[in-house]
């Protein structure tokens, strides 16, 4: 999916990329070890565009934007459930409404009948992503992959919590810019509301646009680099493990969503070296504690002079790894929130755990299977939600998206 | 605008029905433009509503060199349509009342019908016009031209000037 920088000019504060980071004043050197997992050309893009709120990503394609689009900063996930008596036809006009809202958000226009037209001239790289859930596919008659049901329970680790959990269907809005978010999650929820009420709403954020080189692996508010490993888009191997090829989902994918709480009050009772150990990777870098650079393949053949593993086998890299299976990969796009506590805590903070692929048994399942049995994180980590949806491909400029099986 | 050229080689007979002709001359032949109006719509929508009175609202460009002149229109969703302005009330409130003389466009300018303003007032609503529904609109142009578009129905909370009419809506 390509971006397409707008035309204003360089930003003043344009940071200065290459072998050596020369910052002035007393700016802070953010040209970190981590960025160099990058592909070069990402780096050469950094702040090229200037003022990032003109910035748009185009809407249409055979893939839904905001799969193998760039991470943006900010992001909804909205669920909504379907009022009695949905069929084809009004399921058709929903998604008729929702994608020519979205086709014009996403490009800096107001839709249709928007009440705050102004909030829309600034896109900051707007994506509107859309899922189906299992009753949205009945709803329209349509036959649903043999994965697009609810996860098997986990009761080693889940407490999951109905107001986060299942949605008949989904949107994802993101952007660089919360105002643009905020207005265009409105906007698709006033013309959704005939059909749907919403059914869970979570927000989600990352470093803000520009404080780190674009593309760089998300920390988690546990502080752990996240999402190490990852396919990168536009490569085969990304494209063998997001996009489906199966009937009506084919050009789409799946989303698994999980609300996963961080147990952030004991979790501050392990020092560094019990957290490396916990994950298998350094905090400080991302790098697995068997190598220098978040990049470097971890080793699980490593040991101890006293014969122990370098990387416990509980490790949650260990436990996640993709060593030794044939299946493919998962592609994850995960998003921080933290929300007000309730009670005495002083935090209620986690990880909206976006994972993308194309088969949700195949590759998903597996994983969680393995991470369920055993993985020292679990500890600090409680799954609170969990969601399952189709994503269907994308539609054409005349097109709309789940044309095919609403159509 | 949209013209119609018609060769005049031999005894053609046009039967004009616009309001202005323009002539040019080829090598061969005469040709006669009829000039139609015409407007470039865009954004059309209606607010969705289950029976009674509704609004019809979007961009409507004239991008000929003629002044288009909106007598009325017509739908197969309403039984009357009428072209409305909206005015303040002597109470203070929005009142809608209906615009006699029609609405005129004059050439390159853009007539925007929108909540609170200028707008198309469908009137006895044949049945529920739905969220993502689409009504056909015909306007009717001074001279008997007609133009029909599409309006995408929006559920909308706004738009609920009273109408002063003495129509036997609501």
């Amino acid at each position: 999916m390509p971006e397409n920088p707008s035309g204003a000019g360089i930003g003043r504060r344009r940071f200065l990329l290459g072998g050596a980071a020369v910052a002035t004043g007393a700016a802070v050197a953010l040209t970190a070890e981590r960025t160099g997992v990058l592909p070069g050309s990402r780096q050469a893009e950094l702040n090229a565009a200037g003022l990032n709120g003109a910035r748009t990503i185009e809407f249409h394609g055979e893939h839904q934007a905001g799969i193998d689009t760039p991470v943006a900063a900010h992001a909804s996930f909205v669920a909504l459930r379907l009022r009695p008596g949905q069929d084809r036809e009004s399921l058709g006009r929903l998604m008729r409404l929702l994608t020519d809202d979205a086709r014009r958000l996403t490009s800096g226009r107001s839709p249709l009948a928007d009440s705050e037209p102004e909030l829309a001239a600034v896109p900051a790289g707007l994506t509107v992503t859309f899922g189906f859930g299992p009753g949205f596919v009945s709803a329209a008659g349509a036959t649903a992959p043999m994965w697009l049901a609810p996860l098997p329970a986990y009761p080693t680790i889940d407490d999951l919590r109905p107001e986060w959990t299942g949605g008949d269907l989904l949107i994802v809005a993101s952007a660089d810019d919360p105002v643009t978010v905020a207005h265009a999650v409105r906007m698709l929820l006033k013309d959704s509301r005939h059909f749907a009420s919403v059914a869970w709403r979570q927000d989600g954020f990352r470093r803000a646009y520009g404080s780190e080189v674009s593309g760089t692996t998300m920390r988690n508010l546990m502080g752990q680099v996240d999402g190490t490993g990852n396919p990168e888009p536009g490569t085969a191997d990304f494209d063998a493990a997001v996009w489906s090829t199966d009937g009506w989902l084919a050009g789409g994918t799946s989303m698994v969503l999980r609300r996963i709480r961080m147990e952030l009050d004991t979790w501050d009772e392990i020092d560094g070296p019990g957290r490396d150990n916990t994950v298998g990777r350094r905090i400080s870098n991302g790098a697995p504690v068997t190598g220098e650079r978040e990049s470097d393949d971890p080793d699980y053949e490593a040991t101890t002079a006293a014969g122990f593993s370098v990387i416990s086998p509980v490790a949650h890299i260990s436990r996640a790894s993709d060593a030794g299976r044939v299946s493919r990969t998962i592609f994850r796009r995960s998003y921080n929130y933290d929300v007000p506590p309730t009670g005495e805590a002083v935090s209620e903070t986690g990880l909206i755990f976006a994972s993308l692929q194309a088969d949700v048994g195949e590759q998903y399942i597996p994983v969680q299977d393995r991470l369920a049995q055993a993985d020292l994180l679990n500890e600090w980590t409680t799954p609170i939600g969990s969601a399952v949806f189709a994503i269907p491909p994308g539609c054409g400029p005349d097109g709309f998206i789940g044309e095919g099986i609403l159509t | 605008m949209r013209t119609s050229r018609i060769a005049l080689s031999t005894a053609l007979v046009a039967v004009i029905a616009a309001s202005a002709v323009g002539c040019t001359t080829t090598d061969d032949t005469e040709t006669i433009e009829v000039y139609t109006p015409e407007l470039t719509i865009s954004d059309p929508w209606v607010k969705a509503v289950d029976d009674g009175m509704t609004g019809v609202f979007g961009e409507f460009a004239n991008e000929t060199d003629q002044e288009v002149h909106i007598i009325g229109a017509s739908t197969d969703a309403a039984a009357m349509v009428e072209l409305h302005e909206t005015v303040d009330g002597v109470d203070g409130s929005m009142m809608m009342q209906e615009v006699h003389g029609g609405f005129t466009v004059a050439p390159g300018e853009t007539l925007t019908l929108e909540p609170g303003g200028l707008h198309l007032m469908l009137m006895g609503v044949v049945e529920p016009i739905l969220p993502g529904d689409e009504i056909a609109v015909t306007l009717e142009f001074a001279g008997g031209a007609t133009e029909e578009f599409t309006a995408t129905a929006k559920e909308y909370s706004g738009a609920n000037e009273e109408y002063t009419g003495d129509g036997d809506e609501e």
